[in-house]
């Protein structure tokens, strides 16, 4: 070993190799292993453009493929304590929290939005799953009530995209009670008569499941999300037998009839705007406003 | 008597007694008073000393603890004409939750409760409290009668939660207990719960969405059993103990937390030592909670029951 292979060649591959090639600008599809280059993925909305799985997509980038446009305004959520109990496992709940935020370069893993789909007025919100499992806790309930209340004063319905583990146990028994919280919200819209859609997206399980996310006027998936209370390893595990393929998938699901439709990612805007429409009697949305401007646009 | 793994020390004491004084009816010659006395007082010491401060980790294992009385023991004593309503009209029955119309000081009313069983037939009967679509849905039904009737509701909560099976996913476990939930605070009659033992998250929840919610003094409520918490944030059950420190499960936190309204107080030793005396306990807790919420308007009662829930949580611990 001399000092030319020591020394000089290991700067010069830290020099030239890592500029060359960048992460993040391909994706491996993770069920058919299709590279995918991001400029593509990003305007087929995170869906392989090879196998239509559909891949995680953030609040931010969902909502601008959403609104008119790719305008939209952010609801003000109100802040809940932070670490109400005082939480620690191996790490304090409050440094979770700040790697979550570091990561997702957001406060929380709920957006609450408002704006127009096709010149249709609705308050949307959605959960990050990349945001700790986007797990629910005191700032997801408040995001929640905060949506179903400007909803109420606005008059507008209201979309919810659902994708969380479950609930935050870092809130222990304040986490749960984010079910009765979310409750609440809905039949604030209920009784409003205003319609609730709920987007279950991939994952949506647990608390999350058995509150908000299965009390909508109308339930639409995303295709093959995995929609449960209990968990297919934790069922595995209770009655030691092994699950039929697709069990707690959407689609299975639409076959059980707990969900209206299982509807591709590229089409749920027109579908969401078709069924805005007439539940809220207003005449058919005009041809060419149902395509938002794409993010990068 | 079961003894649970902490009380192993008073199980050896109170063994020898026993052995001692039964050495003593074999042998007429023999008197064993003054020890076996002696051995009983330092029985009680030990047992007053361990469960001055519970540990929340042994809180759980007594509120699991099977000599407890369960739901059926305290529809027995405390409710008169209680006639059981079966089914949720559209699969089946679920004998994990009892329920029906029955008298409470003769006042009608409908009383629902998660039922562990007693022995292994029962238990297995009951499917060890965790409840099914079904026993949400039946519960749905019987609320929506006691709103039509105006009777108001008790419910008794004691589940490790709701059943992970597949039948019970296909059959939209989430959404059961969804409604279930939504029920409750729908409902403008008083509702009031007590978590007779566990309270084990969704499954808890379902039934103890109430104006009221008491807990007995050794009772637990969560999100996540201890055992579940640890093997998800630690990666080891085994770290069930701090799991268990780190949820703030006991009643006392709870209350702390103003998830919980009242604390029903256990004789010593648990409620396992003293069943009569813990269903007694119970028993006026309930006609304490009922009294409070008796004369309240239907609309009261609905709107006490969100503006308790929306601003649950607000303030969390104390620093």
């Amino acid at each position: 070993m001399n000092w030319i292979s020591n020394y000089v060649r290991p700067k010069i591959n830290s020099l030239f190799s890592r500029r060359e090639v960048p992460e993040n600008l391909w994706t491996k599809c993770p069920e058919c292993g299709t590279m995918l280059f991001h400029r593509e993925l990003a305007a087929n909305l995170n869906v392989c453009t090879s196998c239509d799985h559909h891949m995680a997509i953030s609040p931010r980038d969902r909502f601008s493929a959403l609104f008119d446009g790719g305008i939209f305004t952010e609801v003000k959520v109100p802040e809940p304590v932070t670490d109400p109990l005082h939480f620690r496992d191996q790490k304090k709940y409050p440094e979770r929290l700040k790697a979550a935020q570091k990561a997702t370069g957001e406060k929380e893993a709920m957006l609450v939005a408002e704006g127009e789909i096709a010149k249709t007025a609705i308050v949307a919100v959605a959960q990050d799953f990349s945001f700790m499992a986007g797990s629910m806790g005191m700032y997801v309930g408040n995001a929640i009530l905060a949506a179903a209340e400007r909803a109420v004063k606005m008059k507008r319905p209201l979309v919810l995209f659902s994708a969380a583990g479950g609930a935050r146990m870092q809130e222990g028994i304040l986490s749960l009670m984010q079910m009765p919280r979310t409750t609440v919200a809905v039949q604030m819209l209920k009784e409003a008569n205003l319609p609730y859609i709920v987007v279950l997206t991939h994952p949506t399980t647990g608390g999350v499941t058995a509150s908000y996310a299965m009390l909508g006027d109308v339930q639409i998936a995303e295709p093959n999300a995995l929609i449960c209370f209990a968990g297919p390893r934790v069922i595995e595990q209770t009655i030691r037998e092994k699950l039929p393929e697709g069990f707690q998938r959407a689609e299975y699901l639409l076959d059980h009839g707990m969900l209206d439709r299982v509807t591709h990612r590229k089409a749920l805007r027109e579908e969401l705007v078709t069924i805005l429409r007439m539940l809220t009697n207003q005449p058919p949305a005009i041809k060419g406003e149902l395509t938002a401007q794409p993010a990068e646009a | 008597m079961n003894y649970l793994e902490f009380e192993k020390p008073l199980a050896e004491i109170e063994g020898k007694a026993e052995e001692l004084r039964a050495m003593a009816r074999g042998n007429s010659g023999m008197d064993v008073t003054k020890e076996a006395e002696a051995l009983d007082r330092k029985a009680e010491v030990l047992l007053k000393d361990l469960y001055k401060d519970l540990t929340p980790w042994r809180k759980c294992q007594v509120a699991r603890h099977p000599d407890r009385p369960h739901c059926k023991d305290y529809i027995d004593a405390l409710f008169t004409e209680y006639t059981a309503l079966a089914g949720d009209r559209n699969f089946a029955d679920d004998h994990a939750v009892m329920g029906g119309i029955a008298r409470f000081n003769d006042q009608p009313v409908v009383v629902i409760g998660h039922e562990k069983g007693n022995d292994t037939k029962s238990r297995i009967e009951r499917n060890f409290g965790m409840a099914r679509p079904e026993g949400y849905r039946k519960a749905i039904r019987l609320m929506d009668m006691a709103d039509r009737f105006r009777l108001p509701v008790v419910t008794l909560v004691d589940t490790p939660g709701a059943y992970p099976g597949k039948g019970a996913e296909e059959r939209g476990q989430a959404e059961a207990i969804a409604r279930s939930t939504e029920k409750c605070l729908q409902i403008g009659v008083p509702l009031i719960s007590v978590v007779i033992g566990e309270g084990g998250s969704g499954g808890a929840v379902a039934f103890a969405t109430a104006n009221r919610v008491a807990m007995l003094e050794h009772s637990v409520y969560s999100v996540i059993s201890p055992e579940g918490c640890a093997s998800i944030l630690w990666k080891d059950a085994e770290k069930m103990r701090e799991a268990a420190e780190a949820l703030r499960l006991t009643a006392q936190d709870l209350q702390k937390l103003g998830v919980v309204d009242r604390i029903i107080k256990e004789p010593l030793g648990g409620a396992q030592r003293g069943r009569k005396e813990t269903i007694e306990a119970v028993g006026k807790g309930i006609e304490v909670m009922l009294k409070e919420l008796s004369g309240k308007k239907p609309e009261a009662l609905i709107k006490d029951r969100r503006t308790k829930f929306i601003e649950m949580g607000s303030k969390g611990l104390a620093a």
